[in-house]
């Protein structure tokens, strides 16, 4: 995901680097010893997944903004196979669980409306604006991206605005939650993963490698992960409600008055507020995904010595604007990339799909404005 | 400058936040649930994006 990362395998380490690595791997377990003890086991496990994330689509640098763009502009289609295969290995441990533990564990499954489809639109252009999707804004940021950096508070300030006015929104018109339930649903989910995959492989440049190695692995690992949180935590992996969360908890501290959005005065909402950020689900594997990608860049020789990239003042505006823009319309869309399109999809809600369609066409969009915006770094 | 910088920016941000919260809203570990909500028995109840308020 960093741009260092494009620069192929790293040499190996110097003597020097050996007690500067073995400090990151003992940070991370301190860390996640704390708060397995000071709030409780479950959310230590949870940081640790977290971590793992971030290390994964660090690590492999995989994500998923990146692979939308290479499909679109040099119709690669390595990486969207790898997430679409993905989210087919968590659909087939997690919609049969859905079924056989109802309450236990949930789903992302959400309504199918005008502002959810206009949400994931606006999602798909910004994150290829920013290069940046949900995760991968955490990914960036936690790796030393100045843009993703810039653009973090901001999403996490769009994440608590769009939640404010989501029921307004969501009144504009939304069906029913429509959901694949079950083993005939789990049958049709991966009839659609394997018919989507069809498409970009016929849309695929001739020659290209159509799913890589360092993909494949990324797929699988993310894929545990996934399963991992569905199973600990009881819903599955999410990014943007926890932005959100920290955005209205600095709200709350500074004397702000959440009685007056029907979203953050429900007593669910009102109790996550008051509680601490260690004890939310996604806040934790959120943290986790910026300390894990921090982590890899800090392993990595010379990763963070890589000097910033000069962008023109219209870029960071650029930057504040699609960063708000990032956290507003994925709460209208019911999640951003990780929230609707691989949890949505792979616990069978029939919402991932209309996201993934809406965003995808976004991201053309996206992809014509990044440069305008003057994006594309001079170096 | 280099990303050593907005690496390191990064982090603070997360110290931040995590110094602030706990300022203000310590957890509880003698309120923490099971370890695995799998075979709990007890109802999911986490925040998600997805969801709408309850």
């Amino acid at each position: 995901m960093s741009q260092s990362a494009t620069q192929g395998a790293a040499p190996a380490a110097p003597a020097g680097a050996m007690p500067q690595r073995a400090g990151l791997i003992l940070g991370a377990l301190v860390v996640v010893a704390l708060v397995a003890l000071f709030a409780g086991a479950r959310y230590g496990l949870l940081l640790a997944i977290g971590l793992g994330f971030g290390i994964a689509l660090e690590g492999l640098r995989f994500g998923f903004a990146g692979p939308w763009r290479a499909m679109i502009l040099r119709r690669e289609p390595s990486g969207v196979l790898a997430q679409l295969l993905s989210i087919a290995l968590v659909a087939v441990v997690a919609i049969p669980l859905l079924s056989s533990h109802a309450g236990e564990l949930v789903g992302a499954q959400a309504p199918i409306g005008f502002a959810m489809v206009g949400g994931a639109f606006v999602f798909g252009a910004c994150m290829q604006i920013v290069l940046g999707c949900g995760s991968g804004t955490l990914v960036n940021a936690g790796s030393g991206n100045p843009v993703s950096l810039l653009a973090l508070p901001f999403f996490a300030l769009g994440s608590f605005a769009g939640a404010w006015n989501l029921i307004w929104w969501t009144d504009l018109g939304a069906l029913p939650i429509l959901r694949l339930s079950g083993i005939p649903g789990l049958g049709v989910t991966l009839v659609l993963l394997a018919l989507a995959a069809a498409i970009f492989l016929w849309r695929a440049a001739p020659g290209t490698v159509k799913l890589s190695r360092r993909h494949a692995i990324a797929a699988v690992v993310l894929a545990l992960l996934a399963i991992g949180n569905l199973l600990v935590a009881g819903q599955p992996w999410g990014v943007v409600y926890g932005l959100g969360l920290w955005a209205a908890k600095g709200f709350a501290a500074l004397g702000g008055d959440l009685s007056g959005s029907a979203f953050w005065a429900a007593p669910g909402s009102m109790e996550r507020v008051q509680s601490s950020v260690l004890t939310d689900y996604t806040s934790l594997t959120d943290i986790g995904i910026i300390l894990g990608a921090f982590g890899v860049a800090a392993w990595r020789r010379g990763a963070l010595a890589t000097k910033l990239p000069s962008y023109p003042a219209r870029a960071w505006i650029a930057t504040i604007i699609a960063g708000f823009l990032l956290g507003y319309s994925s709460r209208l869309a019911f999640g951003c990339n990780v929230g609707a399109f691989f949890s949505g999809i792979s616990t069978g809600s029939l919402h991932g799909w209309v996201w993934f369609v809406a965003a995808f066409a976004g991201a053309f969009l996206g992809i014509r404005l990044r440069p305008a915006l003057g994006l594309e770094a001079r170096t | 400058m280099t990303r050593s910088l907005t690496a390191a920016l990064a982090l603070a941000f997360v110290a931040a936040l995590l110094v602030f919260d706990l300022a203000r809203t310590p957890p509880n570990p003698y309120q923490a649930p099971t370890l695995l909500a799998f075979g709990s028995g007890a109802m999911a109840s986490g925040g998600f994006c997805g969801a709408l308020p309850d």
